[in-house]
């Protein structure tokens, strides 16, 4: 019956509809057969609007599907790999992993994914159904997991900061942001105590220089089979200088300022950052003043735009096979379903990353969404062979410039090397 | 079989049940770490890559030396503050239970709990600390965010903890001597400095011995208070750039961010030979019997 639909499937949001009603015919099927419960188990980390938006979807599916039993668990981010690592050596895991996509190399090194079944959804139809973007989540020309939702980079500013500072509103490009940010920056006694623009590392601050800044001063991040860094160029080195100007000669802010930039935001005591949309239902419920979204600046008026997208993804475990298997389909086709897709948007926030819903005017005209969606337009998802050890790099190397004064171009020729040397360690492993 | 051979049965059975799950919980992990240390990341085979590697990275020599520097810094400290307040608490004929308490509480708090208070506390421009060094007119200091304060920075809130612990454990060690040397002494003519290190420091040398064999220990294995005071989702704890980092922070980043877990067990197979050879080492030095 599965096999039919795929054949008579035209594209894939046809095959999701047939799908999904399909699935409640297949299923009585299979009940009449054999009448058994399966259950499966989805695991994901502790961020509050997704888990209960997953239990609502869950019990939702279940309806559809009396005869599947869904299970979630989540656990607190800071130990959700440290769980994932330990049950899946013991073979403890669940059926269905949430992680980040750029955790998709280490996983599959690590042999905790099988690739999403060609019978289920091959290449091409993934390929059609999902925005360019989640491209960049291939790993070995397979897919392993795919996302419900994506995100992209914009500026979050504080309304009410910048009307007291008479700026009418927020920058086109980078020069306009340093200019505005420094009218907001405030020190009493040396001590800063608001900062105009709250610039990062290891947030979203390191995605703003790889996949923005860097590709806006004219370079480009990596090679097209992802293994060099391709930064080291004058340009590279200009856009790197950049960024650190803003913190050490500009000094529109700091790092460390109030537990980072997004609690200073939150806090009222920033003027601008760089965050993805997933922030903002915090800012809906935390912000108590007047902000507002605003695409990411250029570096000349009018000039080329560039952003980082990003999404969580739902993969199945190796190991996974037979009614568990079918179960586990089943599931990840009705959580990747246009219809979940934009009840998730409302809810959590994240935008839909079907290719159908990209060009929905009701999410481009939103004041808030609008920016974001737009972003997604020139959006790169880097390719992380190890995300944890990559992001480490960036926070260790720039703070030698932050606390040990070292001269800039020193430091990205460091940077540089390292992120070689880990691209290189991780494609040495590989072809043994 | 007789009534004592019988007894002896049932004795072993019993033994034998939390010994089943003492070899299962602990000792059947600790060997297949100690196995995995010889694997490659992902694979099987042995390889002694992960020790050449390890013995090669900066990182790990950082590590091993910051725990050095923990057990050098942070044992004597809460051994002194400890023996000060339980000699002082001594002395104190009122409200001793209420000082007892209040020095021995930061020891029952949960340790992340306290980590982030103190974390909040050092924050360079909201916390309390440089609030309160500003009003003596001292500049402001960057703590846990600078690579020259941090160490002594996290040490601190270890020390703030321990010594609860060790006052404690002297009082009953205190409390343990019996009162007729302190007379005699006394009858002598000793000082009260004199009846201190006289009298009261050898009698107390089992507490000592316990204390500094548990708390080197403990400063070894340190990682909660380093973990919550430095990390965030963002970055790996240990920082900035390694200069809190310790030996269980490092194999913790090793094994549950990298995914290396084999170059994790090689860490702690290193850090276990050195917790057995300094354990070794000062029962020896430190348990010799005293001539009183």
């Amino acid at each position: 019956m599965k096999r039919a639909v795929k054949v008579t499937a035209i594209g894939f949001s046809v095959l999701m509809m047939t799908g999904m009603l399909s699935g409640c015919g297949g299923s009585s099927n299979a009940s009449g057969s054999s009448g058994k419960t399966v259950t499966i188990t989805y695991w994901q980390y502790t961020y509050p609007s997704k888990v209960t938006e997953m239990k609502k979807l869950i019990q939702q599916f279940q309806k559809q599907n009396p005869n599947i039993k869904v299970v979630e668990q989540d656990f607190p981010y800071d130990q959700y790999n440290q769980k994932v690592a330990a049950a899946m050596h013991a073979n403890q895991g669940p059926d269905i992993l949430n992680l980040y996509y750029g955790w998709i190399p280490q996983y599959v090194q690590q042999g905790y994914l099988q690739p999403i079944p060609s019978t289920f959804m091959s290449t091409s139809q993934i390929n059609n159904y999902y925005i360019p973007m989640v491209k960049d989540s291939m790993y070995n020309g397979k897919y392993y997991a795919l996302p419900i939702a994506v995100r992209s980079l914009a500026i979050f500013y504080n309304k009410d900061m910048f009307q007291k500072a008479g700026i009418s509103g927020p920058p086109q490009t980078w020069n306009e942001l340093i200019s505005d940010a420094q009218k907001m920056t405030v020190y009493q006694n040396g001590k800063l105590v608001q900062e105009g623009f709250g610039p990062d590392v290891s947030g979203q601050g390191y995605h703003l220089f790889q996949e923005i800044l860097l590709r806006q001063w004219g370079g480009k991040p990596f090679s097209a089979d992802n293994k060099k860094v391709t930064w080291d160029t004058p340009a590279g080195l200009q856009a790197f200088q950049y960024w650190m100007d803003m913190f050490k000669k500009d000094k529109i802010g700091d790092m460390n300022f109030d537990q980072g930039a997004a609690t200073a935001f939150q806090a009222g005591k920033a003027g601008m950052i760089v965050d993805g949309s997933f922030a903002i239902g915090t800012m809906k419920k935390s912000a108590s003043f007047n902000w507002g979204v605003a695409p990411i600046p250029t570096k000349t008026p009018g000039g080329k735009q560039e952003n980082f997208g990003s999404y969580w993804v739902n993969g199945i475990a190796k190991g996974v096979s037979g009614a568990q298997l079918q179960a586990s389909e089943k599931f990840i086709q009705f959580l990747d379903s246009t219809a979940t897709e934009k009840d998730w948007l409302n809810t959590v926030g994240e935008l839909p990353a079907a290719a159908s819903l990209a060009s929905d005017q009701s999410i481009l005209n939103d004041p808030i969404y609008g920016p974001f969606e737009q972003g997604l337009k020139y959006a790169h998802a880097t390719f992380f062979v190890n995300e944890t050890t990559e992001r480490q790099a960036f926070i260790d190397e720039t703070n030698k410039i932050f606390l040990q004064n070292a001269p800039v171009s020193q430091v990205f020729n460091e940077l540089t090397q390292k992120e070689q040397a880990i691209r290189d360690k991780y494609y040495s492993s590989q072809s043994n | 079989m007789s009534l004592q051979s019988r007894r002896a049965t049932t004795a072993y059975i019993f033994l034998a049940v939390p010994l089943l799950f003492f070899l299962g919980i602990r000792i059947a992990p600790t060997i297949y770490a100690f196995l995995m240390s010889f694997f490659k990341n992902g694979g099987t085979g042995f390889t002694l890559q992960n020790y050449q590697q390890m013995f090669t990275s900066h990182t790990f020599w950082r590590s091993l030396l910051n725990t050095l520097l923990y057990v050098v810094i942070t044992v004597p400290c809460q051994l002194a503050i400890g023996v000060g307040l339980a000699l002082m608490i001594g002395r104190v004929k009122r409200l001793k239970g209420f000082y007892r308490m209040v020095y021995f509480l930061p020891y029952i708090t949960s340790q992340v709990a306290i980590s982030w208070v103190w974390r909040l506390m050092y924050d360079p421009s909201n916390g309390v600390i440089n609030a309160f060094l500003g009003w003596m007119g001292i500049p402001a200091q960057s703590f846990l965010q600078s690579t020259n304060e941090s160490l002594m920075s996290v040490s601190v809130v270890i020390i703030w903890q321990a010594s609860g612990f060790a006052m404690l454990i002297f009082i009953a060690g205190l409390e343990a001597i019996p009162k007729m040397y302190f007379e005699a002494a006394r009858i002598d003519g000793a000082s009260p400095w004199q009846i201190f290190w006289r009298v009261t420091w050898p009698l107390l040398n089992p507490t000592l011995v316990f204390l500094t064999v548990t708390g080197v220990i403990g400063a070894l294995q340190t990682f909660t208070q380093i973990e919550n005071l430095t990390g965030s989702s963002g970055s790996q704890a240990g920082g900035p750039l390694h200069s809190t980092i310790s030996m269980v922070v490092y194999t913790y980043n090793q094994g549950f961010s990298n995914f290396n877990l084999p170059f994790a067990s090689a860490v702690t197979v290193v850090l276990f030979v050195l917790i057995l050879l300094v354990t070794v080492v000062q029962l020896r030095i430190l348990n010799r019997s005293f001539e009183y």
